[in-house]
Order: structure tokens, then C-alpha cells, then sequence
């Protein structure tokens, strides 16, 4: 690992100057998947502004929504009652993430920027245009399983890795930001960018823009929401395919609905597409089938990974079944 | 990470006595060298090879950049005062520096748990983490769970279900088990599967381990 400097701010502003003064520095929370970069030689800093001595660990409900604070804990949130109750989705998909230790560890804002699983983006000695913009992308014709099925380009196809971020998107949670320029306001569905010719560039966050939070905001939709996560293994595995789904009903009919997916795409992805087939309709096996179809209308699998295909669609419909009460 | 800057350490210079400040006395002979007496001394030596010479004040916390950091650790009860350079993981610290070699190196990527110590009583992964990060924390390590005369009620449950074949990643295992107990995640053997899934064992003692974080938990909680 590169020798760097350190330093431990106590206000958002100088932790933020500290970083946007220096184009090589970088934020550091949990460190949980900064650090394993770093020793790996996929990213090097010469500066790590330590956030945590930062007072954003507060999850707080009040006005129709809970405010997850940017260095809240992963077991934090997950265990919170405000999330449990109004986000159950969120909480599920933090519970079905990394290990007990981990989770004590990495924070919210962290979360959502932790890299691809990608073998060849991690591996310093493989071309990777993501780690080197223009030296190639050796997934597209090699070993490919676990990468995505949508949102690709012909530069890359690495899955975006986080659970917690497509249960925020599928709960229409906000990204807060603090920057050079002043504070923002992301949208989740705005927070992630597809690689396009640019898969180096992964957020709409500039450099030495700091995440402060996260705000869901608390809907009956929300309330009734839930997370699926198929892995290799049972526990302490990334997503092979994973869907988060909140659910509106009226009756049988589907007032409204949210439909976010993990595993399958490079970023975390949401499918207007699907929604549409079910939004207004009947919930049953023929509406989700219809739902699951277009959900994979522009899929690209590859050599290894098209079984995704038809996992995801067969996660879909057991899944909205289960949350929707469908036989 | 410091694994690579050791092993070239070792094979290439011998520490001097002013870089090796853990090695005491005159150099032993070959035959005397303990495997851990090479590596810290090799560890030592490497430390001060092409870091800009610059301390941190005091002053807490670091609000200007610092490149070598005065800190202080608070490990099992004792306040342990060294200098280390930022990228020093909290598990070499412990390790490397502070003697403290039951907590073991593994993957040093997170993976394994073999590093696994509790801070502030919760249980973390040493290798994913910096030293600089953990000033006034309560840092417990193997070293410090058992009391004055005897074994905590989890290393005497791993002995009497065998829960381990090699060791290696046994203090981890027990470090975890301690935490997953308090956390109350112990109802049933499918819950601690879950709740120890972050703590691989090599040789598969999983069954056993299991038994014993039921033995140990029942125990601890009557």
C-alpha cells in the first residue's frame, strides 16, 4: 500500500477541503472495502481524510422521514425501529450483507460507493477500464458469471455490488451531499451512472464530495416492502441476483409499486419497464410474468451469465407472490 | 500489505539496532533465531524506508495532515503509546508492535475473521482498519478475555467440544463467538451459523464450534 497522509477533521467543511485541495486524497469511514483497494494496488491515495470524528451517525425520523446519517453503522440501521417498521427492505438487505464484523464497521455512505466484485477490476495485474480508462475489458469474452446482463457497454459489464443502495432505490431514498460547490440533494436513481465509455466514473459525486446522508421517505409503500437475495451460499456472499420490491395494493390491484434489482446490472437498477406491466393491473402470475419479461427485454447476457436471465424473472415472480399475497 | 515490504526486509538488510528497537541485545546466532524474532525485526527495519520524517503534536485530533502518528492505543485495560505511520493496519499494530500475537493474520483482506478483536465490545475485523482510527477505543484482544486464573467460558467450551483442529483461526472463532453471544444471536444453531459466517475455518471444525457456542452461551447466560 502507498504511504499517505492522515489527518482526523472535526467539521464537514475541512474534511471536504481537505480532499477537493488534492486530486489523488480521499475520504476514509468504515475503510472496510477503501482498505482491501488499497493493499490490492486497485486505488491508491496520498491523503485519507478520516470522516468519523464527523457528527453524521444519527438516524433520526421526523416529518415523514428517516435521516440515516452518512457514518451510521450498517447493523445500526439495520437494527433500527424507525427503519424496521417503515423501510423493512432496507434493514433485510443490510442483514444479508457482508458479516456480523463488517457491519459493525462500514458505513451508510460507504456502502454506496464500494466498488464492483469484478475479478479483473481487482486484480492490479489485469486490464480493467474501470482501473485504467482504454486498457480493456477482458470480462466481456472471459470468465463472466457474476457480471451483469444489463446496463453494460462494450467497455464494461461489472456488477454494482451493494444490496443496501437497490433497497434505497426501491424506497425512493435521497442522497445528501456536501461539496466544494455547497450542499445537495441526489436521487438515488440519479446517485449511480451506467459505465457507458466511461466506466471509471461510477456516482454523480464530484471530487472532495462527501455523502452526509440518506433520506427515505416514509410511504405505506415502503412499509411493505422486502428484499431477496439469492447467493452461492447461504450466508456472507454477494448477490448472484437480487431483488428489493415495495408494494402499494388496492385490493388485488397494484396501486403502486417499486421494483429495484441487485446482481444483475452495473448499477443498481431499477425497471420502469416492469413496473408499468403491473402498476393499475391485477397481481397474479400472469401480470408478474408480464412484468418479468420486460424487466430483461434489452438483457445482454454473455457467455456465462445467462442463466441470470431467467433467475432474475423466476426471483421476480416468488418473490412479488410472497410480498403480495398471490398463491 | 506489509507482508511484501517484510519478506523483501529479510531478504536483503539486516535491521540495525537503532531501526530494530524490538530486538534487545546483540544480534543472536543463526541457530538461536525465532521465526517471530526475524519478522519483527524485518518488520521494523522496513518501517522507515521512504517515509518523509514528520510527527504529529499531540494535539487530537489529527487536524492537519500527518504522514507519522503519535497515538495511543487502549488494548485489554493497558494504554499503549507508539508511533505509527497511517497506513498501519490496527491487526499489524497489535501484531508487529505491540506483541499482541493471538490475534492472527489470515487473508488481510476481511475474509477469513481470523483477525476478528472487539472495539468499544463490538466485534470488528483488525485487517480492515487503520490504528491511527482507534484512539481512546477499548480494544480487547484474545489476550484479554480470560480471567486472572482460568479460561473464559467460550475457550473452555472450544476445548471441551474441540472446536478447532490447527488453530489458526481459532482466537478469531472466539473473539466472534464472545460478541455473537452477547449480541444474543445464539437461538438455535441455524442463527449461529449465520451470526459466526464471518469466521472461516480451514479444517471444517464448523460442527463443533457450533456445539460449543451453545455450550458457552448457555453458560454465559444463566
Amino acid at each position: 500500500m502507498r504511504a499517505f497522509e492522515y489527518a482526523r477533521p472535526t467539521t464537514v467543511d475541512e474534511a471536504v477541503r481537505l480532499v477537493a485541495e488534492r486530486p489523488d486524497a480521499g475520504f476514509i469511514a468504515g475503510g472496510t472495502d477503501l482498505l482491501n483497494l488499497m493493499k490490492d494496488g486497485a486505488r491508491a491515495h496520498d491523503r485519507l481524510i478520516d470522516v468519523n470524528a464527523l457528527p453524521l451517525g444519527d438516524v433520526v425520523e421526523a416529518d415523514g422521514v428517516i435521516r440515516i446519517g452518512a457514518l451510521a453503522r450498517m447493523r445500526e440501521v439495520a437494527e433500527h425501529p424507525a427503519v424496521l417498521r417503515a423501510a423493512p427492505v432496507v434493514s433485510s438487505a443490510l442483514l444479508n450483507s457482508a458479516s456480523p464484523q463488517v457491519r459493525n464497521m462500514a458505513a451508510i455512505g460507504g456502502n454506496l460507493l464500494q466498488r464492483t466484485r469484478c475479478g479483473y477490476f481487482r486484480d492490479a495485474g489485469s486490464p480493467c477500464n474501470k482501473r485504467v480508462p482504454g486498457s480493456g475489458c477482458p470480462a466481456l469474452e472471459g470468465q463472466n458469471r457474476l457480471h451483469a446482463i444489463l446496463g453494460g457497454s462494450d467497455q464494461c459489464i461489472a456488477v454494482h455490488p451493494s444490496d443496501l443502495a437497490v433497497a434505497l432505490l426501491a424506497v425512493d431514498a435521497t442522497v445528501l451531499t456536501q461539496g466544494p460547490g455547497g450542499v445537495r440533494r441526489i436521487p438515488m436513481a440519479d446517485f449511480h451512472v451506467v459505465p457507458g465509455t466511461t466506466p471509471d466514473r461510477e456516482t454523480a459525486l464530484a471530487h472532495g464530495e462527501l455523502i452526509t446522508g440518506v433520506e427515505i421517505p416514509t410511504t405505506p409503500m415502503a412499509a411493505n416492502s422486502r428484499y431477496l437475495k439469492l447467493r452461492d451460499r447461504a450466508t456472507f456472499e454477494f448477490a448472484v441476483v437480487a431483488v428489493a420490491a415495495a408494494l402499494d395494493m388496492s385490493g388485488n390491484t397494484v396501486r403502486d409499486v417499486r421494483l429495484t434489482f441487485g446482481g444483475v446490472a452495473t448499477k443498481p437498477w431499477r425497471s420502469l419497464e416492469a413496473e408499468a406491466a403491473l402498476r393499475g393491473r391485477r397481481l397474479s402470475g400472469d401480470t408478474i410474468a408480464a412484468a418479468g419479461q420486460a424487466l430483461v427485454q434489452g438483457a445482454v447476457p454473455r457467455e456465462h451469465n445467462a442463466f441470470k436471465t431467467d433467475l432474475v424473472q423466476r426471483a421476480l415472480d416468488g418473490h412479488l407472490r410472497d410480498l403480495g399475497g398471490v398463491a | 500489505m506489509s507482508t511484501e515490504i517484510r519478506h523483501i526486509g529479510v531478504m536483503t538488510r539486516q535491521p540495525t539496532a537503532v531501526e530494530s528497537d524490538e530486538v534487545e541485545g546483540p544480534p543472536p546466532s543463526p541457530w538461536d533465531v525465532k521465526r517471530r524474532t526475524v519478522l519483527k525485526a524485518a518488520g521494523a527495519g522496513a518501517a522507515v524506508v521512504g517515509v518523509a520524517q514528520l510527527t504529529a503534536s499531540c494535539a487530537a485530533p489529527f487536524d492537519t495532515p500527518v504522514v507519522q502518528a503519535d497515538i495511543t492505543l487502549k488494548v485489554n485495560g493497558a494504554d499503549h503509546a507508539l508511533t505509527v505511520e497511517p497506513r498501519v493496519t490496527l491487526l499489524d499494530a497489535l501484531r508487529e508492535r505491540l506483541d499482541l500475537t493471538g490475534t492472527k493474520k489470515g487473508c488481510d483482506r476481511g475474509e477469513c475473521g481470523a483477525c476478528t478483536v472487539l472495539v468499544d465490545d463490538r466485534r470488528i475485523k483488525s485487517c480492515l482498519t487503520l490504528a491511527v482510527m482507534h484512539e481512546d477505543q477499548a480494544i480487547t484482544t484474545i489476550e484479554g478475555i480470560a480471567p486472572e486464573n482460568g479460561l473464559h467460558p467460550v475457550q473452555s467450551a472450544f476445548i471441551r467440544r474441540d472446536a478447532f483442529q490447527c488453530g489458526g483461526c481459532t482466537p478469531g472463532q472466539i473473539m466472534s463467538a464472545v460478541a455473537c453471544i452477547e449480541e444474543g444471536h445464539t437461538g438455535s444453531a441455524d442463527e449461529i451459523r449465520d451470526w459466526m459466517s464471518g469466521n472461516l475455518c480451514r479444517c471444517a471444525c464448523y460442527a463443533n464450534i457450533v456445539v460449543a457456542v451453545q455450550d458457552a452461551a448457555q453458560e454465559m447466560h444463566r
